[in-house]
């Protein structure tokens, strides 16, 4: 029988969802991916050497902070901020890469290949490729190329080449498809470090688990500021790392919701949006089963968010499970939103958000008048802003003129 | 027995290896596939496989990718195609053989997907991203109707998988010369005829190769070790190097057609062992 829809099967299938559908010669480095990492997370050295270099290199653990002036201004609940902003290369993606890049070199692995959207994911990869002193390559959207051309700067500056991806929506899917083609070539000496929670197993399951990290300090740090368990979890959703990584070591407390924030872009009644739980139905991308944005002959959509780290057509198959077993609830906010939550956060507590993490925060306003007053909200802060502000200004600018 | 069973038993008699030419359908529209596939039927091609365009081909190499990103641009759907092979199953009783990504057979319904299929005169079909593990579902479907599901393997399949991959298979067993995506090569793998071999020996089946193929000097040298041999990219090449571009002409892919046909001939040809 397939896996239940809260624990894979021994192929990664969660229910319907997950398992690899990819071509068969995935199959074998996908079987050595999988033996490697179960050896890897027994072995002592491995956890040690992850978790010293997250202490000192990433900077973990993050701060959990009482928002009190953003949680006054939403009616007096009590806001806490998980500061995954504060990591490194300023977002949750460097979790993830520090555990692959020593898995990659314990496999012997020479060469790491990376997609990205927004350029943080391939920040990231870059920064621990170079950390490790391997050869590394990222495929990136010739559009995002241009959107993030610091991104792309400060990659060639830890020593990586950007590709540009010009098939396709010349986007994160299309770069995706690219490093996956990359893969199948080069599969003898190459490890691929997928940026989120997606693609075949165990992909999903080992990026979640490496950013599970988030969610185990930030349990241990509310109970020992509130005494207590949260009553609402709230995270962006693009493919879902940072929202599994924190949902996750809670995924049993039974009365704490967790709710996923997807981008809405223009409006989920347009063809413009990255929604892909609220109204994308099932279907195979990227070697999983899971919700996609896609027409009704299976053709993949091109998804849009003011958001890059959020524009992408598909999504993590455990949320996809969690979506199906209600254990998280997924709602969507759009740009216009997103942009009025990157500017509370902003000004109620001198903290400048991702435009991913500002879909989060910008929730928080049509979830506040339903809670009680103390109702405690743990958020997940996934990156910051910096890499926005010439655009969110832009954007400003384009009103006031 | 089923087309693609009787063509390969026929062709042991004549001690040949079948050639198995690859078109995306709807590039550069769906009357010029037709047409294309009549032609290649009449030049000696033995199989025929029809690409169903899909919108992330990720085992597909640029000119693969181009030639789906043009048949979308025509809306080409699995009912194009399926009206395309019952159109030609009119006129010849060649094999004809869908491959195309999961994805869209799953939106369709598997057992309808099947059904009209099956119904449109198609024999079989090949999902490269639908390994052994995955296929279950689709393979009960599929044997439901009288498909074949024709699965892959590659140069770094373990052999106890290969075997239990070559007992899965139906139709014949599609070997991937590289590990890799589609794509003509000028060079062909060294140790190649001795995968080959390998495959051989666990599969009762027929084994045909693909991938990379475009010569005939290829083709005449895998003929020796191959039971069919497969090429792509270099016929989908000729067809857009011969179409003429959107809006300066009606006539559309006419030298196209005769150039797959000639070039058909010339691949058939090497596939004569003798
Ligand atoms: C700061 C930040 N948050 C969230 C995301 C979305 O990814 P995920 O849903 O995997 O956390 C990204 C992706 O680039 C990001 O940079």
């Amino acid at each position: 029988m397939k896996g239940s829809l809260s624990k894979p099967d021994s192929k990664g299938h969660f229910g319907i969802f997950g398992g690899r559908y990819v071509p068969e010669t995935l199959m074998p480095a996908l079987q050595e991916l999988e033996r490697a990492y179960k050896a890897a997370r027994r072995d002592v050295t491995f956890k040690r050497e992850l978790g010293g270099i997250l202490k000192d290199y990433v900077g973990r653990p993050t701060p959990l902070y009482e928002a009190k002036r953003l949680g006054e201004a939403l009616g007096g609940i009590r806001v806490f901020l998980k500061r995954e902003d504060l990591t490194h290369t300023g977002a949750h993606k460097i979790n993830n890469t520090i555990g692959q890049i020593i898995l990659a070199r314990r496999m012997g692995k020479t060469r790491i290949i990376a997609e990205t959207g927004a350029g943080q994911h391939g920040v990231a990869t870059a920064t621990a490729a170079s950390l490790m002193g391997l050869e590394c390559e990222v495929y990136m959207g010739r559009k995002d190329t241009v959107r993030q051309a610091m991104n792309v700067f400060r990659m060639e500056l830890t020593g990586a080449r950007v590709i540009p991806v010009d098939s396709g929506t010349k986007t994160l899917k299309d770069a995706i498809n690219e490093a996956i083609r990359d893969w199948v070539t080069n599969v003898a000496n190459t490890h691929y470090i997928i940026g989120s929670v997606v693609g075949p197993h165990p992909y999903p399951v080992m990026v979640r688990d490496f950013q599970s990290v988030i969610g185990r300090e930030a349990r241990a740090q509310i109970k020992r500021v509130t005494g207590r368990l949260p009553d609402v979890i709230v995270a962006c959703v693009g493919g879902g790392s940072n929202a599994m990584g924190i949902f996750y070591p809670f995924s049993r407390d039974k009365g704490v919701r967790l709710i996923g924030v997807e981008a809405a872009g223009e409006g989920i009644d347009t063809e413009h949006h990255s929604a892909t739980l609220t109204v994308g139905n099932p279907g195979v991308l990227h070697g999983t089963m899971s919700y996609l944005l896609q027409d009704k002959w299976g053709q993949i959509k091109g998804a849009h968010s003011v958001a890059p780290g959020l524009d992408y057509p598909g999504v993590g198959p455990e949320h996809s499970a969690f979506k199906e077993s209600g254990r998280a609830e997924y709602v969507a906010v759009d740009d216009e939103a997103a942009l009025k939550g990157f500017r509370l956060l902003s000004e109620t507590e001198g903290i400048i958000p991702a435009l991913e993490s500002a879909h989060a925060i910008a929730y928080l306003e049509s979830l506040a008048p339903n809670l009680e007053r103390g109702s405690i909200v743990l958020v997940n802060l996934s990156g910051r802003g910096d890499k926005d502000v010439e655009t969110v200004a832009e954007i400003f600018k384009g009103r006031t003129a | 027995m089923n087309r693609i069973d009787k063509m390969f038993s026929i062709l042991k008699r004549r001690n040949e290896a079948a050639l198995i030419p690859f078109v995306t359908t709807g590039d550069p529209d769906l009357p010029s596939t037709e047409a294309i596939c009549l032609e290649m039927a009449s030049k000696g091609a033995d199989l025929i496989e029809l690409g169903l365009p899909f919108s992330d081909p990720l085992a597909d190499g640029p000119t693969i990718q181009a030639a789906s990103q043009r048949a979308l641009r025509n809306n080409i759907t699995p009912m194009d195609l399926f009206e395309m092979v019952a159109r030609i199953r009119r006129r010849t009783d060649i094999p004809l053989v869908l491959m195309g990504y999961f994805n869209p057979v799953y939106q369709y319904g598997l057992e309808r997907f099947a059904r009209d299929a099956a119904d449109a005169g198609l024999d079989g079909t090949i999902i490269p991203d639908l390994p052994l593990e995955e296929a279950g579902p689709w393979i009960k479907a599929a044997k439901a109707t009288g498909l074949a599901n024709i699965l892959l393997v590659a140069p770094n399949t373990p052999e106890d998988r290969l075997g239990k991959i070559a007992r899965a298979t139906s139709g014949f067993l599609y070997y991937v010369s590289v590990t890799g995506i589609t794509g003509a090569r000028t060079t062909l793998p060294d140790n190649l005829a001795q995968g080959l071999q390998a495959a051989k020996r666990h599969c009762k089946k027929p084994v045909a190769v693909g991938f990379g193929i475009s010569r005939p000097d290829q083709v005449e040298m895998l003929s020796r070790v191959a039971d069919g041999i497969i090429v792509g990219s270099a016929i989908v090449r000729i067809i857009e190097e011969n179409t003429v571009p959107e809006g300066s002409a009606p006539v559309r892919a006419l030298d196209a057609r005769t150039k797959v046909g000639d070039f058909v001939k010339e691949l058939k040809s090497a596939t004569l062992r003798n």
